[in-house]
């Protein structure tokens, strides 16, 4: 049947058209290098079967949350199949041997929120500054109520603010220190609330 | 009978003191203190040579404490009785902690270790308590367990327990290595009333995809269960293997003070516990008086049971503390010394692994501990451990077998650390696994070519190396049965592997950049020439960007005796590059072609067709791993219908929907688990499947905010004996 195979070949020529049309999965905030209509919920393989259901919509969440286009560092949760184990593991020697922003593996770290029941691990690394971290944290834990209301703009985000743990253990507000050196001593996130986090600011 | 019985006799007056009948089964606790938990139990080998069994501690002494056995002789009454007694000190009231074993007729038999395990009750008891069986079934029995536990293989242990009762009683009193793949597929109380003689456990938790961070770290799999419904139940234990569990500090407490045996930790992929939780495994050996107790009794004859002191100080102790890939989360000032924990003199260590040990370790008392562990054959370091290190450790241990080398980098003094660390290579005779090389500096690489020869299992998989660099070591190693690399050593790097290992039996090649759109280094090219050179490959984990049919055509033909094909093209939905056709081809000649394969990972752009190749051909198939594949539901039909023996599939990003998941009803029994997340899955369409299926346990996890309700992100679905769990997460919504 008919693929459309001329949107599989790897020339060079194609190689923006496949990136233009691949689906990206990756969480909000997520850099964008091009510069793409929203296409978050068709994948590559649907372009080409419209036999089967031209309407794809998946069922996966992740893809709902591209507001923005992908970026082509923008990593789907989980694949490669590698363990995140092994993935930090490279972490150190990748700053050495490449540029960092370059596609280095992920940095992955937990992530808990005040009477949330589950963490998240995410990997802080492939948001570029504060503000797509923080937006990306909105998304994933916005089901749990902490005053924050989508239209409120500026003001909705002060009901809670970002801690992270560093390497010496201390609890620090996130925002403070350059994203880099933010991202290379952040060992663990905390969202809490705005009153407890006035105590940290004034701590600091 | 009698002569035993009269020279126990005997020796009990001559020790004096009171003594006191215990039950086999029974636990007895020292009121007067509460410290020394005795735990009374029979050898399994009792009645070929009749030796005391249980010996009891008389509060903090521990001499002259001893144990025997009688039988009352007339009528063959079965109960069997043990005298325990304190012959030092004021007697102390002891007082049974558990009540003693039942002797009521049932399908099973009840209560602990002594009233059924040989068929002893069916004595019939002229004191009236009703006869278990007739005599000559007794007989019977009894030969079954001799005769069944020579079995080993579980699953032809769980064909054997089918033939009928009597066979099931036999079996389930002589299996002592029990594995669950599923922990809950049963509950801990079920399995501990099935099996009373368990001395060995594998647990399984989590779904696989956990690893890869698709199942939120609140989902469950926790020990504590399990280990509570052990810890009175199976005092033989001595290994426990975990997987993907979640195993607190206090878990590792619990274990380390309930299972007086206990020898093997191994923990892999888990996650929950800190290093105090390893120094309290560490240290348990030390202060565990009536752990060495039970270590003393077997060793005794009635001749010897004075002698305590002098097998005192070679009690048993910990033989391997094996943890692999686990997250230990510690902060690092909040870290725990637990390699200082480890009891002073010799050790009866074989095994320790810790690479995964995020934090550093007292290097002088790893040291001191190496040293005195004259039975140590394994030790795989963590990468704070540098070369200069790893240098006096081998020194140290010179019989090691298995050797995980930390950094194997300098720090700071490098000249000294390489020559010293070239001399404990060349002296080396033993080493046969290599692994480490978590800092490796390629000029250090030539230094273990002196074991090459003799190597058969290298990982470098942490180690950055170009296939220059691999060249010179990668020759000597004609031996070498299981290789890790990083595809930095490109195709070129693994057309020398090829050339050179030729019984290389695994392969696994991880990628340096594991993104999506990264270069890839190693290809087609490379996996057609390890095909070439590789013939005896049973398992292969392939990591690349760029892949063809033909190459893994070829592989299918050349490596016949693949047992595991699990190929990773981690651009997604990427199709042959040469020709630009899916994948199809190449995965179902691999199917056809490897009539041994029990394992599959698939990848690439897959159509049908590739499934309808699995369905028909995969008849050993037990484990698939399928993601971005597929067109429709007929692909879930061909697998769920055509392989019979698929055990575990996972799936995700595939559109495959509710009619695909109803395809495979009359199957999912013979499953452990089936994982479907990011598909296109309805609450409809599982509710209907846990409506057909009521012994199945369909849990919907929704951990991402914001879906529709009927829709499903992630289906994790698996057979049950009891139903649903109770410690299920709220995000966890059981169907």
């Amino acid at each position: 049947m008919e693929r459309g195979r001329n949107l599989y070949t790897t020339d060079d020529t194609d190689q923006n058209l496949i990136k233009a049309t691949e689906l990206r999965l990756g969480l909000p905030g997520t850099d964008e290098q091009l510069d793409r209509p929203s296409r978050g919920c068709k994948r590559m393989m649907e372009a080409t079967s419209e036999e089967n259901d031209p309407t794809v919509e998946t069922t996966s969440n992740e893809y709902r949350y591209q507001e923005s286009p992908p970026s082509a560092k923008a990593q789907v949760v989980g694949w490669p199949p590698i363990r995140s184990y092994r993935k930090n593991n490279f972490q150190s020697r990748w700053s050495e041997t490449k540029e960092a922003a370059a596609g280095a593996p992920g940095i992955y770290v937990k992530v808990s929120m005040d009477g949330a029941p589950y963490l998240r691990k995410i990997d802080i690394n492939v948001y570029q500054s504060y503000e797509k971290l923080r937006e990306a944290l909105e998304d994933m834990f916005k089901c749990f109520s902490l005053g924050y209301s989508p239209g409120a703009g500026s003001g909705g985000r002060s009901n809670y603010a970002v801690a992270y743990e560093d390497k010496e253990g201390d609890w620090m507000l996130a925002g403070d220190v350059p994203w880099r050196m933010f991202i290379s001593s952040c060992k663990r996130l905390r969202i809490m609330r705005g009153s407890e986090a006035k105590g940290l600011s004034s701590n600091s | 009978m009698e002569g035993y019985r009269r020279r126990g006799r005997d020796e009990m007056k001559g020790g004096g003191g009171a003594y006191y009948r215990a039950q086999i089964g029974e636990t007895w606790v020292d009121s007067a203190d509460q410290r020394s938990d005795v735990q009374v139990f029979r050898r399994p080998d009792w009645e070929m040579d009749c030796r005391p069994t249980t010996v009891v501690p008389s509060g903090e002494e521990l001499r002259g404490n001893r144990g025997g056995r009688s039988r009352t002789a007339a009528g063959g009454v079965a109960h069997e009785e043990v005298f325990i007694w304190n012959c030092v000190g004021p007697p102390s009231v002891l007082k049974p902690l558990i009540p003693p074993p039942m002797k009521e007729v049932s399908e099973m038999p009840a209560g602990g270790e002594g009233d059924g395990g040989k068929g002893l009750q069916c004595f019939p008891d002229p004191g009236g308590t009703a006869p278990q069986m007739p005599f000559f079934d007794h007989i019977l029995e009894n030969v079954l367990e001799n005769v069944l536990c020579f079995l080993t293989s579980r699953r032809d242990r769980n064909a054997a327990s089918l033939v009928c009762k009597s066979w099931y009683r036999a079996e389930a009193q002589t299996r002592i290595e029990l594995f669950i793949g599923n922990c809950y597929a049963v509950s801990p109380s079920r399995a501990v009333g099935r099996f009373r003689r368990v001395r060995s456990l594998v647990l399984k938790g989590k779904p696989r995809f956990a690893d890869f961070n698709l199942v939120p770290l609140e989902w469950g799999a926790r020990l504590t269960p399990w280990l509570t419904a052990m810890a009175p139940a199976y005092p033989c234990l001595e290994q426990i293997c975990l997987k993907r569990m979640t195993v607190a500090d206090d878990d590792l407490f619990l274990l380390a003070c309930s299972f007086p045996r206990f020898r093997d930790l191994s923990l892999i992929c888990c996650d929950g516990f800190t290093t105090a939780g390893l120094a309290i495994i560490a240290e348990n050996c030390r202060y565990g008086i009536h752990l060495s107790i039970q270590g003393i009794s077997d060793r005794f004859t009635t001749a010897g049971l004075y002698q305590f002191e002098s097998w005192f100080s070679s009690t048993r102790n910990l033989r391997s503390l094996d943890l692999i890939e686990n997250d230990v989360e510690d902060d690092e000032d909040e870290a725990v010394d637990w390699v200082s924990m480890f009891p002073p003199g010799n050790t009866c260590l074989e095994s320790l692994v810790f690479d995964c040990v995020a934090c550093p370790v007292n290097f002088e008392a790893l040291a001191s501990l190496v040293a005195r562990s004259p039975f140590l054959r394994r030790l795989r370091v963590n990468e704070h451990i540098s070369a200069g290190h790893l240098c006096q450790l081998m020194a140290r241990a010179p019989q090691i077998t298995d050797l995980g080398t930390g950094s194997f980098a300098a720090s700071g003094d490098a000249d000294d650390a390489e020559t010293a660390l070239e001399s404990a290579f060349h002296a080396s005779k033993s080493l046969s696994c290599l692994s480490g090389f978590r800092g490796i500096a390629a000029e250090y690489l030539h230094i273990i070519r002196p074991v090459c020869a003799h190597l058969t299992s290298l990982n470098f998989s942490y180690a950055l190396i170009s296939p220059q660099q691999l060249s010179p070591v990668i020759t000597c190693c004609p031996n070498l049965e299981t290789l890790w690399v990083l595809d930095s050593v490109g195709d070129d790097g693994l057309q020398m592997v090829a050339a050179s290992c030729r019984k290389l039996k695994k392969l696994t090649v991880f990628p340096l950049e594991a993104t999506e759109d990264s270069e890839g280094s190693v290809s087609d090219v490379g996996l057609i020439a390890i095909s070439a050179g590789c013939r005896k490959l049973r398992s292969i984990l392939y990591f690349c960007q760029r892949m063809t049919n033909n190459a893994v055509v070829t592989m299918s033909q050349n490596c016949q005796e693949l047992v595991v094909f699990r190929l990773c093209i981690m651009g997604r939905h990427r199709p042959d590059h040469l020709t630009g056709e899916p994948m199809d081809e190449g995965f179902g000649a691999i199917v056809k072609n490897c009539k041994n394969l029990t394992r599959l990972a698939v990848s690439g752009l897959l159509t049908d067709v590739a499934f309808a190749y699995i369905g028909k051909y995969g008849k050993l198939l037990r484990t698939l791993s399928v993601a971005f594949a597929g067109n429709t539901d007929l692909s879930l039909r061909y697998l769920l219908q055509g392989c019979p023996r698929l055990q575990k599939l996972e799936i995700r990003d595939c559109p495959f929907g509710d009619a695909g998941l109803l395809s495979g009803i009359d199957h999912y029994y013979n499953m452990r688990f089936l994982w479907m997340s990011s598909c296109r899955l309805s609450l409809n369409g599982c509710e209907e499947v846990a409506r057909a299926l009521p012994r199945m346990v369909v849990e919907v996890i929704k951990d991402m905010p914001g879906i529709e309700n009927d829709s499903v992100h992630k289906l994790y679905m698996y057979r049950s004996l009891v139903g649903p769990r109770n410690d299920a997460p709220t995000f966890v919504n059981i169907l």
